[in-house]
């Protein structure tokens, strides 16, 4: 037992200032340190992918526990919990890795069922609007559809075929007479269950990987307007001004006075807006 | 220094007792220790899932849900309000506590209880020094430092280093090199500071020990009039400024030990050749005479193998 006794009332107000300021400056070097630890870990390397459902990463750092029961309660046993040293992810969270064994997405989405915190979502439902990342054809210097070879393998296994991943049909410069059926994602129907990145035909790393959105997506540049998406919707929201349709006074060639379906002739050169070429048109029946 | 007080700690209980009851509460805490253990293991060693999870947050037979109060805390204190399943798993835990005693987690379940007795056995093999000693409330910094950074960080922020959930985790999903953070408990206790870890600065023992501090279990020292001064229950005991106002109380004061400190290991009754200490509840108000004097003449030596 310690040697001396003291009473608190005793101890002179000196030592206890001294003691507290040692108590505190050790312990803020002591936080310094652990709070280096928290936020390093918040930099989730990309190939580990969050259960789905999961909240973002820093607010899923403060609400995971890191019970497991999430990996206890998936049926294909994908998901694992980081282990120190050799994952990248947080020690003890869940996660993923997509080339070795991709989210199944069970329709009952049992690991979010599982999740006592809510770390995963309860919001999440329907496993179709699970956002775990976002499949990406990474390298097409190696992809065999890139190549022009009919490999197709990603786009069979989606679960959501003919949507998260579309083949389109595009000329093969290389061969002149062949085409290229470029395996193309669709980020608003993709999951980033990892099922393609799983099932990549390649030795090693596969050709189409599952990232992030953060680090997968651009983010749209609001001042560019999509005129064909969009038409002049910066005026129209204002004010209703008249349609301009191809008239006079426009540089209308093909018919100067105006719109008129039929039009072939040569432009009238005596109606407003309109010119002489020097020139002539070939179906316009002059000097051939 | 005569014979007598260069028996070993736990000597003459077993001299009197015998061995298997002069360690009964030693073994009845391993057996624990192993048991509660070895239910999270039945799972992933042999497919029996009576309980899945490990101690931050489990589930037993599908219906019980469990979670670590301290943990919790942390996580709200990170800003994240948890789902109803945590919250009353917390409730469940921090109730239990709250009667049986905080700091039993310590003792009777928390798997590096084991690794620091290990190291305090092998610091008293090797009789080295007892090293660097805490202030006594230091813990509580250390508590509110935890806090502080969880509420800073947003995170919870005493799981990026906890020997406790790194073992045990590490038992049952796979270790990593989680197993370097036990090691360096077992070091520093061995080496750096005896009963350093559990007994000075770890913040999860502090915060059972808080919820533990109107337990209704306690140990007393029922016939501390019969104490001979051998100094074995300070010896064991982990947390020994708790025995002294109940062993050494006069006529007036409670035999009950009160501190929260306290682990409720039940080493003192295991040791004391005298039978002083036993189980009782904080009410027991059974008035107990303090010690007219002290019976023994050399208490000097065996209090420097406590000191």
């Amino acid at each position: 037992m310690s040697a001396t006794k003291r009473k608190p009332s005793s101890m002179d107000r000196r030592r206890f200032l001294q003691d507290s300021a040692r108590a505190a400056a050790g312990c803020t070097v002591a936080g310094m340190f652990l709070a280096q630890f928290a936020t390093d870990a918040r930099a989730l390397p990309p190939q580990a992918i969050r259960p789905p459902g999961a909240l973002d990463e820093k607010e899923f750092l403060a609400a995971c526990i890191r019970c497991g029961l999430c990996v206890r309660d998936c049926p294909y046993d994908t998901l694992v919990l980081a282990e120190l040293g050799y994952d990248g992810a947080a020690t003890g969270t869940p996660f993923f890795t997509a080339r070795d064994v991709p989210c199944e997405m069970c329709e009952d989405i049992p690991c979010v069922a599982a999740c006592p915190t809510g770390a995963l979502d309860k919001e999440l439902t329907n496993i179709d609007d699970a956002d775990m990342g976002l499949a990406v054809l990474i390298d097409e210097e190696k992809c065999l559809n890139a190549l022009g070879l009919r490999c197709d393998v990603c786009y069979r296994v989606c679960p959501v075929i003919d949507e998260a991943i579309t083949l389109e049909r595009r000329h093969n410069e290389r061969s002149g007479h062949h085409a290229i059926f470029m395996p193309t994602v669709h980020s608003d129907k993709c999951t980033g269950c990892g099922k393609c990145e799983k099932s990549c035909v390649l030795p090693g790393q596969s050709a189409i990987k599952i990232l992030p959105r953060r680090v997968a997506m651009a983010e749209a540049a609001d001042h560019y307007k999509l005129g064909w998406e969009d038409p002049n919707p910066m005026v129209d929201d204002i004010i209703d001004l008249p349609d301009r349709l191809p008239g006079p006074g426009t540089d209308n060639l093909v018919a100067p006075g105006g719109y008129t379906p039929d039009a072939t002739g040569i432009p009238d050169a005596n109606m407003d807006g309109g010119f002489s070429p020097s020139f002539s048109f070939p179906t316009a029946g002059g000097s051939n | 220094m005569s014979a007598k007080t260069k028996l070993p700690v736990g000597q003459e209980a077993i001299e009197e007792f015998g061995w298997l009851r002069a360690h009964r509460f030693l073994l009845l805490r391993r057996a624990t220790q192993i048991f509660f253990l070895s239910l999270f293991l039945l799972g992933p060693w042999f497919g029996i899932w009576w309980v899945k999870g490990n101690l931050s947050g489990s589930l037993t037979f599908n219906i019980l849900p469990l979670t670590d109060p301290f943990i919790l805390l942390q996580s709200i204190v990170g800003q994240h309000w948890p789902e109803t399943t945590a919250l009353i798993g917390a409730i469940i835990v921090g109730v239990a506590y709250a009667l049986i005693g905080g700091r039993v987690y310590c003792s009777w379940v928390c798997p590096i209880n084991p690794v620091t007795d290990g190291a305090h056995w092998l610091h008293e093999k090797l009789g080295m020094q007892k090293g660097w000693q805490p202030k006594h409330n230091t813990r509580y910094w250390i508590l509110g430092m935890v806090l502080a950074v969880s509420a800073i960080t947003g995170s919870v922020a005493w799981e990026f280093v906890n020997p406790i959930s790194m073992l045990h985790r590490g038992l049952i999903f796979g270790m990593g090199f989680a197993w370097a953070f036990v090691v360096a408990v077992f070091i520093f206790d061995l080496f750096v500071s005896r009963r350093g870890w559990c007994g000075h600065l770890c913040p999860v023992g502090t915060f059972y020990g808080l919820l533990g501090t109107k337990s209704v279990v306690r140990i007393s020292a029922v016939e501390r009039s019969a104490c001979d001064d051998c100094m074995d229950c300070f010896a064991v005991c982990p947390e020994m400024h708790v025995i002294t106002p109940a062993l050494r109380g006069k006529d007036g004061d409670t035999p009950l030990i009160l501190s929260p400190d306290c682990t409720n290991c039940g080493r003192c009754i295991d040791v004391c050749a005298m039978d002083v200490f036993k189980f009782t509840h904080r009410f027991d108000d059974t008035p107990v005479p303090g010690r007219e004097g002290r019976t023994r003449t050399q208490p000097a030596s065996g209090a420097s193998k406590a000191a």
